[in-house]
């Protein structure tokens, strides 16, 4: 019997294992919205995490959108060729940048660059007992350490996001131009005809959305390290993955919000 | 003075505290000594509310930790006390002045920024470092010198009340015989109240007045440390003299 009922028995620890971590994120979310809006502010350790956040990531969100960009206006050249819709390339490419691969793709990089920076950094501290010491020196770990880096890729993804999504674009005219055989003034004339202001909106609060999980993430794995350099290791770890997949999740969850017909 | 009466505190299924009552005199320098694992480390960090007991009460000064709550009064409250970490826990993304005057540079000590600078290379003068060190990196100092920064750190507010937390880990006999002496004087110039946790028996004896055994939880013994060797505890007894046989179990 007891081995008939070993899987419920797992099931029920998964599910409740799941719960209680989904409860620590939530307490977590709230601790820091609330330790968001109380002073003290640091700004200095803002202006750091701005600085890290969004400039330092500019060159990865670039390379990314460029590729991306390129690799779109070719696929949608072969796959409309196949039934003579070649000249949308500037509109798909346009709408699925800025919607969907713009937003996703930073997300994706931020979560890659920025949350597993934090997580371990901070994981670091805890294992050194940095964050002890900070606490004893007066300052509180999520006023200096989580309020500045959140608020950081609150206001910097949405950035980051409207600079890949035109260097994404401009990555389609270029292979458009270049290989394809567009005219350059019709091909920014479709793209700029084409887009809407909620496409813009959605990409951007999307980035916010997706910035505020990156950086989330990283801070509370970190700040839930386990021991040594193994729980380091798997801070990061965990850090990483819960933010791509909770980014691509939101980014499903956004979309149907903006989108659902 | 800093009370602590029966407190309790375990994590998950490990009881780590049972019962410890402890007290120490305003301007006394106390040493927790005891095995790995035995609380010492747990008991200081209830004393400054890192950790919250299960049970029992600590009071400084008469006033219960467990009332400290606001932001504010918590700030005031840890704005008394200063602690060397046992690896130093200095912040390595600042240098070794910004270190040392940490809580000099925000929060109710704020004051100008020369100022604190100055006061940073003063402290660090003060535990024998010179001004060249103020703006190297923590990382670019070696282990004896990243304990006296975090000295110069626990010392910088000028605190009523200071813990060691193992001081002298890790350092070679000679740096470890200059950091106790460090702290000793130190304690002594400022009239603080120090606790500091070891299990290094120089230590002791450089820098107690007195001293309390922590074993399983408990406070085994308590007196002046000149009273230690006369001391009838066997498990003392078995801690000072660092033998294998007698009533601790080796086998942690």
């Amino acid at each position: 019997m007891a081995t008939l009922l070993h899987p419920l028995a797992l099931i029920g620890r998964n599910t409740l294992a799941l719960l209680a971590a989904i409860g620590r994120v939530a307490l977590f979310l709230f601790s820091t919205l609330s330790h968001m809006a109380r002073p003290p502010f640091y700004l200095k350790e803002l202006w750091q995490a701005i600085l890290n956040v969004g400039y330092f990531s500019l060159p990865v969100v670039g390379l990314t959108a460029i590729f991306t960009g390129g690799a779109l206006a070719l696929q949608i050249y072969s796959g409309g060729s196949r039934f003579n819709a070649e000249a949308v390339v500037p509109q798909i490419v346009a709408i699925g940048m800025v919607r969907e691969l713009g937003p996703v793709l930073v997300g994706l990089m931020i979560a890659a660059r920025v949350t597993s920076s934090v997580a371990a950094e901070i994981a670091t501290m805890k294992v050194t007992e940095q964050i002890d010491a900070l606490v004893t020196l007066s300052t509180h770990p999520m006023k200096y350490l989580t309020v500045p880096r959140v608020l950081a890729a609150l206001i910097t993804v949405p950035a980051l996001v409207a600079v890949g999504d035109v260097i994404g674009v401009m990555g389609g005219f270029l292979v458009a131009t270049e290989r394809l055989g567009f005219n350059a003034a019709t091909y920014l004339q479709n793209t700029w005809n084409f887009l809407e202001t909620l496409d813009i909106v959605s990409s951007l609060v999307k980035g916010a959305a997706f910035g505020f999980i990156a950086a989330l993430m990283g801070c509370y794995y970190g700040m839930n390290s386990g021991r040594g350099a193994q729980g380091v290791g798997q801070a990061t770890k965990s850090s990483v993955v819960a933010a791509a997949v909770l980014i691509l999740a939101a980014n499903f969850l956004l979309t149907q919000a903006f989108f659902s017909v | 003075m800093i009370e602590l009466q029966n407190v309790h505190k375990s994590f998950g299924p490990k009881d780590v505290l049972r019962g410890v009552d402890l007290s120490v005199g305003k301007g006394r320098s106390m040493v927790i000594i005891g095995g790995s694992g035995t609380g010492k480390s747990v008991t200081i960090k209830c004393i400054l509310g890192l950790v919250a007991p299960d049970q029992g009460s600590i009071t400084v000064d008469g006033a219960p930790v467990a009332a400290v709550k606001s932001a504010k009064a918590r700030e005031a409250f840890l704005a008394r006390f200063g602690m060397l970490f046992q690896g130093g826990a200095l912040f390595d993304s600042l240098p070794v002045w910004q270190n040392v005057a940490f809580r000099l540079l925000r929060g109710q000590l704020k004051r100008p920024k020369a100022e604190a600078r100055d006061i940073a290379i003063e402290k660090l003068r003060r535990v024998g470092l010179g001004a060249e060190t103020a703006d190297l990196f923590p990382a670019e100092l070696s282990g004896g010198m990243q304990k006296r920064v975090g000295l110069a750190r626990a010392i910088a507010a000028e605190p009523e009340i200071i813990f060691f937390d193992e001081p002298t880990t890790g350092l070679d006999p000679i740096m470890a015989g200059v950091i106790n002496e460090l702290i000793r004087e130190i304690v002594v110039e400022m009239g603080a109240t120090a606790v500091t946790i070891t299990h290094d028996m120089t230590s002791v004896r450089a820098i107690a007045d007195d001293v309390a055994m922590l074993h399983a939880g408990k406070i085994r013994w308590t007196g002046p440390v000149a009273e230690m060797d006369a001391a009838s505890d066997p498990y003392l007894t078995q801690f000072i003299t660092g033998s294998a046989i007698g009533p601790i179990e080796t086998l942690r």
